[in-house]
């Protein structure tokens, strides 16, 4: 053993139950990125897959490096002016025992900080899907570097630091509906104002590619999202972890029932890609209010989402900014319901004592998540749309025309997902053939293969 | 000879190849094939947003034939892919100069 390790019976308090729970849910949390990247993937064109699975993945890179240099230090260090965070223990990870428990609970900080690492992965990436087809990758990986740092970082701090002010004030966002999806949401609307529509937005087709694909994203994700729910209370040993699973699933069946009955009455067919999309808005909803509900309040509001976010996805053809995937329309929309559902739905006996206007509460919580709501819209949309801004302004953030429409996989990856051609030369040839060992060195570099 | 071109529902395949065959055709080539006619294609709705698909999935046989057999022929393969609904497709026939089967250079009517 090295020195300086020891063991979990040298640490009083930790509990083996629920840091493996929390481990388990981490890992869960984690599966969600790629899940994403397939949910979107299979919604764009053929000719941008790879980019779509791209955007999101490169996120699970990024976020992480920037999390352990000094991400988890912005968001949950020792609270300064109740804005931002520091602990110079937490920069690099480097000041942190390994059985040094996390601030009152059974588990190691270690273990909080892996648990929070991966909602700060998903968060830019759920911006992902609003860009699709037309952002260049290195302006996006600079975004989301960039974002995190301004944006996701203070906000999470905001949230659900010690000292935070919205924490503070009383906000209820047990798992993240505002610091990560009105968080996501409201940033996809401010980047998209400034970078504008796709080519061709509402003269071309644009249908999904692979509506499987979808399915499949849409499937991980609400399996990943039971640790983002039920690992939310850190533990499980008073059962608490339970009533979040319990809420999150009644509430994601009920958006998904809501939002296909919609489309049924609404346009004649029940639909892949509603169900897919009616179940991530009640996931999205139910994350704010999945500590606080009870099951039938989580119905209600997995209802309402559903319904609302089914209408709301119609709104970009009506005032004609191009969200690509409806990231505005499902966790914007899906965020800012479920946060504000808490003032009504919030039953005073879970996750804290404050109740919502159904449970004899008075209008005090619903006041309090209005609040919270709103900085974080306010926030999140300006400082993205200055950041695409900036970028837009420097080294640019779309890519050309040309490149658009012959798809942007091929300029940005040099990859294409798919090889639809048949026999023959169609599957393509080396462009380079293997060079005698002594010329190697000469070789010409290509990294570009044959269209 | 006469090329005979029939541009059909993709399920009816297998009934004009037996009837095609039935009436002793040795050969046919099958392609798929997209397209509409008067009744275009069909719509699809994605999260409300409604999409027109003009071209729907076809196949496309061609069979060659000697001039005395093509209206025959046409009937056989008119008779086998018809449903009554609409979207059925077209046969028509051109008249061909030539035909030579690779294997013995041999050229025309023998060619078949």
């Amino acid at each position: 053993m090295p020195p300086g390790i020891t063991l979990a019976a040298d640490a009083p308090g930790l509990s083996a139950a629920n840091t493996g729970f929390m481990l388990i849910c981490s890992a869960l949390v984690m599966l969600m990125t790629p899940g994403l990247a397939f949910f979107y993937g299979g919604m764009v064109r053929v000719k941008s897959t790879l980019n779509m699975l791209m955007m999101c993945f490169i996120s699970l890179g990024i976020v992480t490096i920037l999390w352990v240099l000094y991400g988890f230090s912005l968001a949950f260090g020792t609270d300064s002016g109740s804005l931002i965070g520091w602990s110079s223990d937490y920069v690099g990870l480097s000041g942190i025992g390994i059985n040094q428990l996390w601030d009152g609970y059974t588990i190691p900080v270690y273990v909080f900080a892996v648990f929070q690492l991966m909602f700060a992965i998903i968060t830019p990436a759920l911006i992902s899907g609003a860009l699709a087809d037309r952002v260049k990758f290195t302006a996006w990986a600079l975004f989301v570097a960039l974002w995190a740092t301004v944006v996701y970082f203070p906000v999470a701090h905001w949230v659900w630091g010690s000292g935070g002010w919205l924490f503070e004030m009383g906000v209820i966002d047990f798992a993240g509906g505002t610091a990560v999806h009105i968080n996501a949401g409201a940033a996809a609307l401010g980047v998209i104002l400034v970078i504008g529509k796709r080519v061709g937005f509402k003269k071309d087709p644009m249908r999904p590619h692979s509506l499987p694909l979808v399915m499949l994203g849409a499937g991980l994700l609400w399996f990943g999202w039971f640790g983002f729910n039920a690992g939310s209370w850190l533990g499980n040993d008073d059962g608490v972890g339970a009533v979040m699973f319990v809420n999150t699933q009644v509430a994601t069946a009920a958006a998904m029932l809501a939002w296909l009955a919609y489309e049924k009455i609404r346009h004649g067919s029940f639909t892949t890609l509603g169900a897919a999309s009616g179940a991530v808005a009640g996931l999205v909803a139910i994350t704010p209010s999945g500590g606080s509900s009870s099951p039938l309040g989580a119905i209600a509001i997995g209802a309402v989402a559903g319904l609302l976010c089914a209408m709301a996805v119609g709104l970009k053809y009506r005032f004609g900014y191009d969200d690509s995937l409806d990231v505005v329309g499902v966790h914007l929309v899906g965020g800012v319901v479920g946060s504000l559902l808490v003032g009504f739905f919030a039953t005073g006996g879970v996750q804290s004592d404050a109740k919502g206007l159904f449970y004899g509460g008075g209008f005090e919580q619903l006041g309090k998540q209005a609040v919270g709501v709103f900085a974080v819209l306010a926030y999140s949309l300006i400082v993205s749309a200055i950041l695409a801004l900036v970028l837009d302004k420097t080294i640019g953030m779309r890519v050309g025309e040309d490149d658009e429409i012959s798809g942007i996989d091929q300029v940005e990856h040099a990859e294409t997902a798919y090889d639809f051609s048949g026999a023959g030369g169609g599957a393509g040839s080396r462009k380079t053939a293997p060079a005698p060992a002594e010329t190697v060195a000469a070789a010409p570099q290509t990294r570009k293969v044959d269209a | 000879m006469k090329l005979i071109t029939a541009v059909v529902k993709p399920h009816r395949l297998d009934e004009i190849k037996e009837a095609l065959q039935a009436f002793g055709v040795q050969g046919l080539t099958v392609t798929e094939a997209s397209g509409y006619g008067r009744q275009r294609g069909h719509t699809e709705v994605y999260r409300g947003a409604e999409y027109t698909v003009d071209l729907v999935p076809k196949i496309r046989i061609e069979v060659l034939a000697e001039d005395d057999d093509a209206d025959q022929l046409i009937e056989v393969v008119v008779k086998a892919a018809r449903t009554g609904k609409i979207g059925d497709g077209k046969v028509w026939s051109v008249p061909v100069d030539t035909a030579v089967r690779v294997r013995t250079g041999e050229r025309g009517p023998d060619a078949l």
